[in-house]
């Protein structure tokens, strides 16, 4: 590794991390700004202004604003998420179990997705314009235009009422044998590789198609090269970059917009932890669950500029 | 035509071929063209054929044919290209996989964009050796080397785990012959090896090129538009126009005593009679010990230069790429403000920065670009172009303007019929007469061409500079005059500012800087003009004083 590599490395994440800075501010003003109360939500009917009074000083919000901001970034800081305030238990803990679940979903479907997109990616180039290419295009259009939750209840429909191959609901719990806990999760893991299966593919397409006018390409043609060898060999290396900040995207996308396809098959996940305490008021979990979504997005696009300075010859090897 | 060939058979002969393509004109049905017409070859082994021709004459594509290769949906529909004794238009997608990168190899124009940037230059080098099983690795990497010697590389034995941007154009072009010659095959096709090199660089190329073909007896298909270059490598030259063929004979026939019109305007072009003027006794713009930089002054790309220009005459910046010859005009017009020095225009200093110039300013130093295409917005049609300086600076408008168009299209001897076509619509040619027609209707002291002929074909570059210089008797405009074409040099300029590596080496009348005693630098431009002279090569490497930058 050298060093202008290290250097616009170390910018991506010294940027990265400023981003969250400034993302824990947006999401700390703007719950902040949510019409309602957490103490006259807690109290509901039984609320007395003394009591009102009371569990506000508790909570500590008479103190103002920034000294909040300060507290909970500390608390944030030194892996204390505070506790939540419908339920009285500790974010931290609640939020472990849960994010596992979602990053078992994640992991299982962009196994399966990931690879699939760009290998159906290639082929449609390779036959591009013929119907195996429109037949691909086609069908990856489809299965993203419908809603997920229209797929989620197809699979239901078909897998789990019609033919009982899989459960329709996606129990998990700790200490679950793997093969039980692959099978609980296979319903919405195919629903989530059908929605970002396109997305993928298709740019994997496009950035291959755009190499493809290259003279390098013709210059591996004119060696003999066989169509798919050319593909692979001289036009997939040059089409990595945007390639990899897809599948990043997709891959953030499967950590953090799964909530529709959690509450669809009642996975206890992130998501669906989410919708539960918004409905509640809960500004804590709210606060929590964000900043954690917000790390991982940034995370992953970190990892995805990454991954195209270190994919450019240029960079990796210097005059 | 070429004799003696008839007790052996030829290594290529293509007969009668024919090669199509459908355009898809925009709001026209899609329509059939024919880009090469009957067009019939013989290759002996061993033998170079040029092919002559401008662009459009169908070179490329018939060299390309010889490997079964047509370029964005072009087809071969008709004829035979026999190789080694059989048809291989007959042979499929997999008779043509087999001999790509076999029996026949490709050398492209710029070996800059044909090596893929993703992986090292040996495993590109050595691809198709393995591909077709013609060797095992270390036996193709040792091949490798040994022609990287042979073509004078440096470094021969670590050249191949370099990456292409580690390695400068010229050498790059270099690495691809080898690339070609590595696995053995009977033909290789040379499609313009040296035109996107600079002039001296161009020559080493040139000549490691022939070496190489002369020690591993490999024919040749080489193609050029530059008469001179082919002269050098060729044993016949064929001369192709609108992919017909023109004529085809030995070289020193072709250049000596060409039987054809065409190919005899291919041979003398070039030639204009050009009466250098004496300087007047104040120059109307003078760059006083300039000095400009990238990056916020760590890059300097202009040293302290000075030159002058006077009233109605042409001030020729040669030198090589990256010698800073269009920085001096970014400086000039203010798009680059310089670090150090002024410009003087009439009398006073021009503002550093192009915001600090009034529009008055800005009109007298107008700028025509090498590729003209891209100067002009493809949504505007001529008339609006040509119209907008006149509504810009005089505020003429309506009919006046419609009038001062016509004007402007009638100098640039293009008719009233373009003045609602699109940039599209028109030739390379007529672009960039269209490009003078703007910078003209701004009625500007000054005019600076920065290459503005090089991306055109000899004759039709002919032209302009006739154009240009009759236009300079007419308006009294001058011109600053950037080119790396020495002959286009001698042809327009009444001074010459020789530059290299930010400097002014040399700078004074034509024919002061054109009389020896040379500096080595001016030296080694001047003997690196290819010259329509067989064997010309061979003395000019003879006699270089020093060696070219780009090595």
């Amino acid at each position: 590794m050298s060093s202008p590599i290290l250097k616009l490395v170390a910018q991506r994440i010294a940027l990265g991390i400023l981003l969250l800075l400034a993302i824990s501010v947006l999401i700390f003003a703007g719950t902040q700004i949510l019409p309602g109360d957490v103490a006259q939500a807690i109290l509901g009917q039984s609320a007395t202004p003394e009591s009102l009074a009371n569990l506000r000083e508790q909570l500590g919000l008479n103190d103002p604003a920034y000294v909040r901001y300060f507290h909970w970034l500390g608390g944030v800081l030194t892996g204390d998420l505070g506790t939540a305030m419908s339920s009285g238990q500790d974010i931290a803990t609640s939020i472990k179990g849960r994010l596992w679940n979602t990053l078992f979903l994640a992991f299982w479907a962009a196994i399966v997705a990931i690879p699939l997109a760009i290998t159906l990616g290639l082929i449609a180039v390779r036959y591009r314009n013929g119907w195996v290419d429109k037949l691909i295009s086609g069908l990856a259009l489809a299965s993203t235009s419908f809603p997920e939750f229209f797929i989620g209840y197809l699979l239901v429909y078909f897998f789990a009422v019609k033919w009982q191959i899989f459960p329709a609901i996606s129990t998990v719990y700790d200490g679950m044998p793997f093969g039980e806990r692959m099978q609980a999760i296979a319903l919405p893991a195919t629903a989530l590789t059908l929605v970002v299966l396109a997305h993928m593919m298709r740019m994997t397409r496009a950035a291959i198609l755009n190499v493809m006018q290259s003279a390098y390409v013709e210059t591996a043609e004119l060696k003999g090269l066989s169509a798919f060898s050319v593909i692979r060999k001289h036009a997939f290396p040059n089409a990595i970059a945007p390639i990899i900040n897809v599948v990043m995207l997709n891959l953030a996308y499967l950590i953090v917009g799964v909530v529709v396809v959690e509450v669809i098959f009642v996975y206890p996940g992130m998501g669906q932890y989410l919708v539960d305490h918004v409905t509640k008021r809960d500004v804590p979990v709210v606060q929590a669950v964000g900043l954690i979504f917000a790390a991982v997005y940034i995370s992953l696009n970190i990892i995805a500029d990454i991954a195209a300075i270190v994919a450019n010859p240029r960079l990796r090897h210097p005059k | 035509m070429a004799d003696g060939k008839a007790n052996s058979t030829p290594l290529l002969d293509i007969r009668n071929l024919r090669i199509e393509a459908t355009v898809y004109p925009p709001g026209e049905a899609p329509k059939t063209i024919t880009l090469v017409h009957d067009v019939s070859l013989t290759l002996e082994k061993g033998k170079v054929l040029g092919l002559i021709g401008e662009s459009g004459a169908g070179k490329s594509t018939i060299g390309l044919s010889s490997m079964g290769y047509g370029r964005g949906g072009v087809r071969i529909t008709g004829g035979e290209v026999i190789l080694n004794g059989r048809d291989i238009l007959k042979g499929g997608k997999d008779g043509f996989r087999k001999l790509r990168g076999r029996e026949v190899c490709y050398v492209a124009q710029s070996a800059a964009a044909a090596f893929n940037p993703a992986h090292k230059l040996m495993d590109q080098v050595v691809e198709a050796t393995l591909l077709h099983g013609t060797a095992t690795r270390a036996e193709a990497e040792k091949r490798a080397i040994a022609l990287f010697k042979k073509l004078s590389l440096p470094n021969p034995e670590t050249i191949g785990d370099r990456f292409p941007h580690q390695v400068s154009g010229g050498q790059l072009q270099r690495v691809m012959t080898a690339m070609a010659l590595c696995s053995e095959p009977d033909l290789i096709v040379f499609d313009e090896p040296t035109t996107a090199l600079d002039v001296t660089t161009q020559i080493d190329v040139l000549a490691a090129i022939k070496d190489a073909i002369r020690d591993t007896h490999v024919a040749a298909l080489y193609i050029t538009h530059d008469l001179a270059v082919v002269a050098q490598v060729s044993d016949e030259i064929m001369v192709l126009r609108h992919g017909r063929l023109v004529e085809w004979g030995g070289t020193r026939q072709i250049i000596k005593e060409p039987r054809q019109e065409y190919t005899n305007a291919l041979v003398s072009v070039h030639e204009i009679e050009h009466q250098e003027q004496n300087p007047g006794a104040t120059p109307f713009l003078s760059v006083k010990n300039v000095t400009a930089a990238y990056g916020g002054g760590q890059v300097k790309v202009l040293k302290n230069v000075s030159v002058d220009i006077y009233p109605g005459q042409t001030l020729a910046v040669v030198g090589e790429s990256g010698s800073g010859k269009s920085t001096l005009a970014r400086a000039i017009t203010g798009l680059l403000p310089p670090e150090q020095g002024s410009v003087v225009f009439d009398g006073r200093t021009l503002g550093n920065r192009l915001a600090d110039r009034p529009k008055e300013d800005l009109r007298q130093l107008q700028m025509i670009y090498q590729m003209a295409d891209v100067a002009m917005n493809p949504r505007q049609t001529v008339g609006t172009i040509i119209g907008r300086p006149l509504e810009f600076y005089f505020g003429i408008r309506g009919r006046e303007r419609d009038r001062r168009v016509a004007e402007l299209l009638d100098e640039i001897e293009m008719g009233k019929g373009f003045v609602d076509r699109y940039p599209a619509e028109l030739s390379g040619g007529q672009k960039q007469r269209v490009c003078i027609a703007r910078s003209l209707a701004a009625k500007p002291k000054l005019i600076i061409c920065d290459e503005v002929t090089s991306a055109l074909d000899p004759l039709v570059a002919n032209g302009i500079l006739k154009l240009l210089l009759n236009l300079q008797q007419h308006e009294k405009v001058a011109y600053l005059f950037i080119t790396h074409d020495l002959a286009t040099v001698k042809s327009i300029a009444d001074s010459i500012a020789v530059m290299y590596r930010g400097e002014v080496v040399r700078y004074g009348s034509k024919s002061k800087v054109l009389t020896p005693p040379f500096d080595a630098y001016t030296d080694l431009l001047l003997s690196s003009v290819p010259e329509m002279e067989i064997g010309w090569l061979e003395k000019a490497i003879k006699g270089r004083r020093m060696a070219s930058a780009g090595n």
